[in-house]
């Protein structure tokens, strides 16, 4: 089995360098080998289960109340301005 | 006896009938922590002068005929609940800076009921495996034998219990965060139903999974903080509205001639002095009036492969969020085994892929699903090890990728399909670690598999013994 271990970290949006990609992709390997066995079982005619409980279309009520005061929201951000989280600009001029 | 060796139910009555303050009771844990602290490391944080503070408030609200139920309590709170203004990192490097505005709804409920908290337990980092040795932080240690490892994710919780730092833990588990560390600590784990107790606030980890609940010295206890924990949530849509129950009540009605099943799937490869500790235990159960039947579960190896997809999968998709910008510190702050899980989660998401893994998975989880509710026909609950080892030395988990799936190997199947389950110490191995098994039930039957917990502790001792620290 072959992993374009560079090309999932790129989506993982994970800074990786070689060595580690090297020790990630063996492991990945590794790990799917045994996944693998899970085409010995058939599936064909199963519905996939994805809520255990049986809950379906869970609403909440259509009612506005209080959120999170600006300051609180923003106290753990790196960096702020006048209110606002400061990023990095992804356009160049 | 010591304070902080009491159960939540002895403390309580203890408190009631003034016999002890709670800032008693907390200096007493808090004492307890600084003297064993350094062996365990238990804690990732600690909010000692906070707790004597919440302390003093209680013992004025205990004067005044105040009866909540986990009023004057000391308790730990695993690190991945958020809570307001004390520091919440989730043992993870990436968070270490990371300070709550508001508080989980599972520490909102402890903390209306009384309790006090004393400090955020240590964990993998992000609940990331089995051994609490993944956490960035650095080891918890295992009460009974500080060489071994005190399982995890729960590892601080479960520790810090059976320590008697703390009279109980709130953990979370994802597949074996709870039972595992329980297990290997010797102490009570109780995993609800899916959906029993609120995930608001918790750390996310996978969220078709994720089930917090309580680490105990006592199966009443487990019964009492069920009861302060379970229920509909508005701010977690996949809470059940089905009403909890009187889960202490209920523990002392009398249950007789339930039907235990017992698969050989479960016991194949397992410690031979585990194996024996449950059978001991399931006569036991025969003696108390029940009958032990064998059926076959699915081979509990599917259940590895069904687990790792889906846990991997939302992993990646649940820890896309970190970047640095809003909170916390930036994605090249993941420790080792947060890059493997995402690495493979993103691969098995990817584009060409998400058929043969994600909803293979999926599918194969329905099949496990029906297992589980073919078997609860035929019988009231299903008894098993724990885990297939009793706790295995420091430094188990390195360079290990599969270490927790495989430790977990007995608690994975129920966890996916959501069903609740309970683990309770049963013996004793040559070398002096706990051994311990899991009762699991059908959807939303705490109150069988802790009643039937309950019956076995009354006629055991097991649960009286401390570790010698």
């Amino acid at each position: 089995m072959e992993i374009n271990v560079e090309h999932v970290a790129k989506l993982a949006n994970l800074p990786l360098d070689e060595k580690r990609l090297e020790i990630l992709g063996k492991q990945l390997t590794e790990t799917l080998l045994y996944i693998d066995r899970l085409n010995e079982i058939p599936t064909e005619d199963v519905e996939p289960t994805s809520q255990v409980t049986g809950l379906t279309n869970v609403m909440r009520d259509d009612t506005v109340s209080d959120s999170l005061p600006q300051q609180a929201a923003l106290e753990n951000a790196p960096d702020t301005y006048n209110g606002y989280i400061v990023v990095n600009a992804i356009f160049e001029e | 006896m010591k304070l902080y060796e009491l159960t939540i139910t002895e403390a309580r009555k203890g408190l009631l009938e003034k016999n002890f303050s709670a800032r008693e009771l907390t200096s007493a844990c808090l004492e307890r922590i600084k003297a064993v602290e350094p062996k365990l490391h238990a804690f990732v944080t600690l909010t000692g002068e906070q707790a004597l503070e919440e302390a003093q408030k209680a013992d004025t609200l205990l004067g005044s005929g105040d009866v909540r139920p986990l009023l004057g309590i000391p308790i730990s709170i695993k690190d991945n609940f958020c809570t307001n203004g004390v520091r919440t990192t989730a043992s993870s490097n990436v968070l270490r800076n990371f300070v709550p505005p508001y508080d989980a709804t599972v520490v909102r409920l402890v903390t209306e009921a009384g309790a006090i908290r004393l400090g955020k337990t240590n964990m993998d980092a992000f609940a990331h495996g089995s051994s609490t040795e993944a956490s960035d932080f650095g080891p918890t240690r295992n009460p009974w034998n500080i060489e071994r490892l005190p399982g995890g994710s729960s590892g601080g919780a479960a520790a810090s219990v059976a320590a008697d730092e703390a009279i109980a833990a709130v953990g979370s588990e994802t597949a074996g965060s709870i039972r595992q560390p329980a297990a290997w600590c010797g102490v009570v784990g109780l995993k609800p139903t899916y959906g029993r107790v609120s995930r608001y606030g918790v750390i996310a980890m996978a969220s078709s999974l994720d089930s917090p609940g309580p680490i105990t010295k006592s199966v009443e206890d487990a019964a009492l903080m069920l009861e302060v924990l379970a229920g509909h949530d508005p701010m977690d849509a996949t809470t059940s509205p089905l009403p909890p129950k009187p889960y202490r009540k209920l523990l002392k009605e009398k249950r007789e001639n339930l039907t235990i099943g017992i698969s050989d799937d479960y016991f194949n490869g397992v410690d031979p002095e585990i194996v024996a500790a449950v059978q001991k235990a399931l006569q036991e159960f025969e003696r108390l009036g029940h009958k032990v039947k064998k059926i076959k579960l699915f081979d509990p190896q599917y259940a590895i492969a069904v687990y790792t997809i889906l846990q991997r999968s939302e992993v990646s998709s649940n820890l896309a969020r970190y970047d640095g910008i809003r909170y916390g510190f930036g994605r090249d702050a993941f420790g080792e085994e947060a890059q493997r899980r995402i690495m493979l989660g993103t691969y098995s998401l990817s584009a060409g892929y998400y058929d043969a893994y994600y909803a293979k998975a999926q599918k194969v989880r329905t099949l496990i699903v029906e297992d589980f509710e073919r078997a609860f026909q035929e019988v009231d609950v299903v008894i098993g090890p724990t885990t297939p080892s009793t706790a295995l030395p420091v430094g188990s988990s390195k360079d290990h990728p599969m270490f927790g799936e495989i430790s977990d190997v007995l608690v994975e199947a129920s966890t996916i399909a959501g069903l609740p389950g309970i683990s309770i110490c049963c013996g004793f191995s040559k070398e002096l670690l706990p051994i311990s098994m899991q009762i699991m039930g059908p959807y939303f039957m705490e109150d069988l598999i802790l009643n039937l917990a309950y019956q076995y502790e009354q006629v055991t001792d097991w649960s009286n013994r401390k570790p010698n620290l």
